[in-house]
């Protein structure tokens, strides 16, 4: 379907794809069984100027926005999302940085995110405060020209691989929400370690690593913009973010839709190939209709989101869920396509089907998603004057 | 340092017909790709980039539709491109290939280093890097595996060859042809991809190279290919079992009885 890509945007997909075809679908097999972390695809993604599609020219990016990220993100998730999270995640670790820091922050980590030289992360969720993003207890006591950090994130993608981590924690108690402040923190900070790796359903090449902070100490300056505005940071960060984890389902569907036509053309059953069979064809029909309904929606919110729109929330909200829920539905019957092939780990279905789930779970739950979407609606039609019946 | 690699676009090997009929290879809808190797000389080029700072000069000798290839070099973060592109280059052998590259190397003028694929896939004869550096009258080193820069005058090439590993010390100028081992050529880069889509690629002809009609092309050329066949299946085969004394002892008899001449 022609989406009216620019040239630019074009290169970026036929890049994204080229990585992803020749040097990550050899490995992506061996990079789950084996939960190893894909340095070397992230150096090549480097090489490639894909880390920096985001970011403005002038901290060495491209220039471009979320739409751009979206189209590489896809490419590199129609082959392996768990790879393409570790390259999505470090710029959820940068947002905060790009939407709401010092211009020296900026001049000093971003230039690095974007070339890919150095990997981001994002630390919001704690054992305590997951949905409940309120109830972290992470805190950041001021101390002269320190901030000192205390406590433990739970389940930080990139975690231990990253080197800069956007933290998110508690400057004043009091105040709940508007007590939190987001804080720059690098590996190899004094009182800032990791713990043990997660071990996994999917996504198994990308790393999740608990943060621990133990008299944690840095530099005020790496208080990202103000106290207390934390809360409104995650919350912006996310609006940037969500389309990007759309665009890992949009990129699962077609990736396991790809593998479910070409073996229902090639399979054999009663003397005919499956493809042949209208149970088979109406499961195929369902998940094309799902990928490009998902896609369709991706590309049109991605799109409104470069507008910089007052208040997105909705959306980017809606562009989460849908996808995610999609991607879990059409990697379920891609598997049921392939029967018992489908089950083995002979095809990267399985591995699809398992790495689906997580898309509905982080980044915020479906459910949760489902909330910000009923409170936005309940806000939106309260202002209405118009009545509908 | 100025490094010109020359490259070749070829039929993709993995999807080559012949027609039963002609025995000619079948180029309708058959895509054109970079030789392989060449790849590898652009990879051994742009090693020396990173290391030292050159500038790397991509040229082919084609028809006007191998501008993708060079475009395609360029965005894996090659300079320069140049197409060699004539009517009357059609048809050439060689040593035509090779009158009309040199005469572009000259062109540039100041070229320290010419990188080849060890060979072209399609035509296999491995010829055209050393009868270029014949003709510009530099030394060449073949199947090249590793390049270190000793000074500004002399390099320190690794050969492999079926016997073992050789290593020189080459003055430069210099052509190398490179095999695989040089390393995995890398992808575009988004940057290089953009820069490489606005390129304008300078074509030289016999014109720009003051050449005479007669010195390429298939005028030019000592060897014309008549017929391209896939040789048959021969039929006559023999199996040799048993110890080494045994099997020598057979072959013996053998090439004995088949009159071959020395036994």
């Amino acid at each position: 379907m022609n989406y009216f890509l620019t040239e630019e945007q074009q290169m970026i997909q036929e890049l994204a794809a080229q990585v992803a075809r020749e040097k990550i679908r050899p490995v992506r097999a061996q990079l789950d069984e084996q939960e190893e972390f894909p340095w070397e695809i992230m150096k090549i993604l480097a090489q490639a100027d894909l880390f920096g599609l985001y970011i403005p020219e002038a901290y060495g990016g491209m220039g471009g926005g979320i739409f751009e990220n979206c189209l590489a993100i896809e490419q590199i998730a129609q082959i392996c999302i768990g790879v393409a999270t570790t390259f999505a995640a470090s710029g959820l670790g940068a947002y905060p940085i790009l939407l709401n820091g010092t211009e020296e922050q900026k001049d000093r980590y971003l230039p690095d995110i974007a070339s890919g030289k150095r990997l981001a992360a994002f630390g919001l969720t704690e054992s305590g405060a997951g949905s409940d993003v309120a109830g972290i207890k992470t805190t950041a006591v001021r101390d002269g020209e320190h901030y000192i950090l205390n406590g433990t994130k739970q389940w930080i993608t990139n975690g231990g691989e990253a080197e800069i981590y956007s933290v998110l924690a508690l400057t004043d108690r009091s105040k709940g929400p508007r007590g939190a402040s987001f804080f720059i923190v690098e590996k190899g900070d004094a009182g800032f370690s990791f713990g043990k790796k997660e071990k996994k359903l999917g996504i198994r090449a990308s790393a999740t690593r608990e943060l621990v902070f133990q008299d944690c100490r840095v530099p005020k300056e790496r208080l990202i913009g103000r106290e207390g505005v934390g809360f409104i940071t995650a919350m912006k960060t996310f609006d940037k973010s969500r389309p990007g984890i759309a665009a890992l389902g949009v990129g699962l569907c077609q990736g396991a839709l790809d593998i479910a036509v070409e073996y229902a053309r090639k399979r054999e059953q009663f003397g005919k190939p499956i493809i042949s069979f209208q149970a088979i064809q109406h499961k195929l029909a369902d998940m094309a209709i799902k990928t490009e309904a998902s896609r369709a929606l991706l590309y049109s919110v991605a799109r409104h989101m470069d507008t910089e729109p007052p208040d997105s929330s909705k959306l980017a909200a809606m562009v989460k869920v849908f996808s995610g829920d999609t991607a879990m539905a059409v990697a379920t019957e891609a598997v049921q396509v392939l029967g018992g092939y489908g089950y083995m780990q002979d095809y990267p279905l399985e591995k699809m089907m398992r790495d689906a789930k997580i898309l509905q779970i982080y980044e915020g739950t479906n459910e949760i998603q489902r909330n910000i979407i009923g409170q936005e609606l309940n806000k939106e039609y309260s202002r209405l004057k118009e009545t509908f019946f | 340092m100025h490094i010109v690699v020359c490259i070749k676009q070829v039929p993709d090997t993995k999807n080559v017909r012949i027609d039963p009929n002609t025995h000619t290879l079948v180029r309708q809808g058959v895509e054109s790709i970079i030789n392989p190797f060449d790849l590898f000389a652009v990879e051994g080029a742009l090693k020396i980039k990173d290391e030292s700072g050159a500038k790397v000069t991509v040229m082919t000798m084609g028809p006007p539709q191998a501008e993708e290839a060079l475009r395609e070099v360029l965005s894996r973060g090659v300079d320069e491109a140049v197409l060699l592109s004539d009517r009357a280059f059609a048809g050439s052998d060689t040593w035509a290939t090779s009158v009309t590259l040199s005469a572009a190397v000259r062109k540039l003028g100041d070229v320290d280093l010419i990188f080849c694929g060890k060979q072209a896939v399609d035509g296999d004869t491995a010829q055209v890097g050393p009868e270029v550096a014949t003709l510009l009258d530099i030394p060449y080193a073949t199947f090249v595996k590793k390049i270190e820069k000793l000074d500004d005058q002399y390099l320190k090439v690794t050969r492999q060859t079926d016997d073992g590993v050789e290593v020189w010390k080459l003055p430069t100028p210099a052509l190398i042809t490179v095999i695989k081992e040089m390393g995995e050529p890398r992808l575009p880069s988004l940057r290089h991809k953009m820069r490489a889509k606005k390129s304008q690629i300078p074509v030289w002809g016999i014109g720009e190279l003051g050449l005479d009609a007669n010195d390429v092309g298939l005028c030019g050329s000592f060897t014309q290919v008549v017929r391209v066949f896939s040789p048959p299946r021969r039929s006559d085969q023999l199996l040799i079992t048993g110890t080494v004394e045994e099997q020598v002892e057979q072959l013996f008899s053998y090439l004995k009885e088949a009159k071959v001449p020395g036994v």
